[in-house]
């Protein structure tokens, strides 16, 4: 047997800390240990998504559960030195939040984890993600054995209804129900597919639980398979997911290795095997029918529902499809029992959900929370509140077929029901963040370029509506906005909504009407005064020096892509807005302490023109 | 490897289970060794191995260890303290493995503090 180590360096191997280099990292400090003749006494382990992954590169000391993150190779040496070998934690790879000075060293008392409650992430950060070891010895495969040893399908269905997990890919159909309905259906064979055909931009919960815990993935498809009676899984995976992908294959062999997988597994008669099927991307292959047509191999397009997938799906067959969270939460429903579970939550939607909190915020990453929970505990305790100093706007969720709540809404409890009721949906767990300076015009216009994009083209209403919503938009956006754009937004996007056959289509007006709802204003003063108020839509705004201000210091002037600057050294710069792109490099350029550039828009741009011009002359004639 | 049963997986859990013992976070006491140039220097790395082969051998899943910088008393190097749930910590000084051998019998399995070694119990006050 190998020595027992004194320490555990749990670094972070998610896709965030690999491209932000984790791997030469690790190599870096593994040299380092056996440079120093400790790498019999600590030990090196590669996990999955550890969620703090503005700070990565990261790792987690272990036992001691101190953190390190923004990481580099230039620092691994010294770390090795002053903690490993000496004992002393390095305090400037800790976390210190903005505004503080001291850091906090350990991970619990950091309160981004401190918040945070772990059901499907259970071991994320905790296991190897390719050692099955690791899974079985965190319980795993605990709820398969109890499965197949003393619970008849039926049972299992009614644990899980009890436990009242809905499902995690955002419309929240009882998972229950649905393995219910399949259960029911004479044919046979019956399929069972886990949806990871994740598409909405900034969102990588799916993508997170196949990387740092595969095999959770694997039990509960095995315990919904049992349940529903099918032999046959598939888990579609998006191919931009290699690592994702990579890891699942590792896992289904180890499992069929240890006949976790394959014919009669744990002796019990039951057989149940895995295939991956790799998409390419499209976003409407998330929608389930035309997630069938995709393994089918023809062309992804929706079909009209009914008959559902769990009454005809897959080659005519009853199936169900589940997404990845649903699935990790199944094993830990049935070990830790409905009772447990439902008292998590609220009273309509129970357990946890994983968001990935992105945008303007200072703490990005990937969390699990309860379902209940306010926006602004997430905004605030766990996201560290916004960055440099500025106003929360609105927060985004449900992707393209969401929408923003705004800080009105801040103490509302995110769950299923609420978030409908806030114009938005749960979605697949996407949480973007947006700070004063978003303008939400430019926003739904991300949105509907996003989905217009994407729409497969197979019915009128998500096709043409999105192309006019865009038009429209552009036009707005463009300085161009007419009256009666606004309703024109609003019947355009209630048209598509009724009269798209999938939920591709019905969702994607969303991020325009929610906005159109709580910030009107703002669409109005684009079309009527020609104004941008968070001054983002660059046909409508202008960049000026004050001269009261400028010292002439050429630092904006030298860096000027469009060489747009004109002055001289201690002479007042003049930006000549006929070469202005328009870039905001000059605001960025210009010293804190002067000042002097800004961003006008509206009305603000003609009276600024005329000054300017005085000015200019005036310099002239020094 | 052949396909498992019930039983066999099991088993595979516990002993998965010790490999990752660390993690869990479930200690009933920690072992610091203190290891300054000055710890390093007297010898901390062979108390360290000495301390990890008791460990090893005995195949203990709750105690932790840790190392940390010097304590200020180099004279008495190499030194341990010990953390048992419930007591004070026991700083030992001077040691050699034997006599951590020793420490780990009697403090961490049997709960007696091994008098002869001891330099100081308690912490010192953070004025």
């Amino acid at each position: 047997m190998a020595k027992k180590k004194r320490i555990e360096v749990m670094a972070c191997a998610g896709t965030g800390c690999v491209s932000g280099g984790a791997f030469q990292i690790i190599d870096a400090l593994e040299k380092e240990l056996t440079a120093h003749g400790l790498i019999d006494e600590i030990s090196i382990v590669p996990t999955g998504c550890n969620g703090f992954c503005g700070q990565g590169p990261l790792m987690v000391v272990i036992p001691d559960n101190i953190f390190y993150g923004w990481l580099t190779l230039d620092a691994i040496p010294h770390l090795v030195e002053e903690h490993f070998l000496k004992g002393r934690p390095v305090q400037k790879l800790m976390f210190t939040p903005p505004e503080e000075k001291e850091p906090f060293p350990l991970l619990s008392d950091i309160p981004f984890f401190r918040k945070q409650l772990l059901v499907v992430l259970r071991n994320k950060g905790i296991i190897d993600p390719e050692k099955i070891e690791d899974y079985v010895a965190r319980d795993g495969y605990t709820a398969l054995e109890k499965v197949l040893s003393s619970m008849p399908p039926d049972t299992v269905i009614g644990e899980i209804s009890k436990s009242g997990l809905r499902g995690r890919g955002g419309a929240g159909f009882p998972t229950g129900t649905k393995w219910e309905i399949a259960r029911k259906q004479e044919k046979t064979p019956r399929y069972l597919i886990a949806n990871c055909d994740e598409g909405d931009p900034g969102a990588y919960m799916d993508r997170s639980v196949l990387e740092s815990d595969p095999h959770s993935v694997i039990e509960g498809m095995s315990i919904a398979a049992y349940a529903i009676g099918s032999s046959d899984g598939f888990i579609y995976v998006r191919s931009e997911y290699p690592l994702a992908i990579e890891r699942m294959k590792t896992a289904l062999s180890q499992a069929r290795e240890y006949g976790l997988l394959g014919s009669s597994i744990l002796d019990s008669g039951f057989d149940f095997d895995i295939e991956i099927r790799e998409g390419s991307g499209a976003f409407v292959c998330g929608e389930e029918t035309s997630l069938i047509h995709s393994i089918e191999g023809d062309i992804p397009e929706p079909r009209q529902r009914p008959p559902f997938p769990a009454q005809s799906g897959l080659w005519g067959c009853p199936t169900v499809i589940n997404n990845v969270e649903t699935l990790a939460n199944v094993p830990v429903i049935i070990t830790r029992g409905s009772e447990w579970y439902s008292n998590i939550g609220t009273e309509t939607s129970k357990g946890t959900k994983i968001f990935s909190l992105v945008g303007k915020i200072n703490n990005t990453g990937l969390i699990e929370v309860p379902m209940g929970i306010n926006l602004r505990d997430v905004v605030y305790e766990i996201g560290g509140g916004i960055p440099n100093g500025k106003e929360f706007k609105a927060v985004q969720t449900g992707g393209p077929s969401g929408g923003c709540i705004p800080a009105s809404m801040l103490d509302s409890p995110i769950d299923y029901e609420s978030l409908v009721e806030a114009g938005s949906m749960m979605g697949s767990g996407g949480m973007i963040v947006m700070d004063e300076d978003t303008c939400v015009v430019d926003v739904s216009k991300f949105f509907i370029q996003f989905t217009n994009d994407e729409s497969c083209g197979k019915c009128v209403a998500c096709r043409d509506g999105s192309e006019a919503l865009l038009e429209v938009l552009d036009r707005i956006a463009g300085g161009e906005g007419r009256e009666g754009d606004v309703e024109f937004l609003e019947e355009l996007g209630a048209a598509v909504k009724d009269a798209s056959m999938c939920g591709l289509g019905q969702t994607l007006p969303n991020p325009v009407l929610s906005t159109l709802n709580y910030f009107r204003d703002e669409y109005e003063a684009h079309v009527n005064e020609k104004r941008c108020p968070a001054l983002v839509c660059r046909d409508m705004i202008q960049y000026y020096i004050d001269p009261d201000k400028c010292v002439g210091c050429l630092k904006c002037l030298k860096n000027c892509p469009t060489e747009a600057i004109m002055g001289e050294l201690k002479y007042v710069h003049i930006i000549e807005q006929d070469k202005c792109s328009k870039c905001g490099q000059c605001l960025e350029e210009c010293p804190p302490k002067i000042s002097a550039v800004i961003k006008v828009t509206g009305n603000d741009m003609d009276s600024l023109e005329q000054l300017t011009e005085i000015v200019a002359c005036a310099e002239r004639k020094n | 490897m052949p396909k498992l049963t019930i039983d066999e997986l099991r088993k595979m859990r516990e002993s998965a289970k010790k490999e990752i013992y660390l993690r869990e976070g479930e200690f009933k006491g920690k072992v610091i060794v203190h290891m300054g140039t000055c710890g390093i220097a007297a010898g901390a790395r062979a108390i360290m191995s000495a301390f990890l082969d008791e460990i090893d051998n005995r195949g203990i899943t709750d105690i932790m260890f840790t190392s940390t910088g010097c304590a200020g008393l180099c004279s008495e190097e190499p030194m341990v303290t010990i953390e048992m749930e419930g007591s004070a910590p026991v700083r030992y000084g001077k040691l050699t493995p034997d006599k951590a051998k020793r420490i780990f019998d009697d403090h961490i399995i049997n709960g007696d503090v091994v008098k002869e070694f001891v330099v100081g119990i308690g912490s010192e006050r953070v004025g």
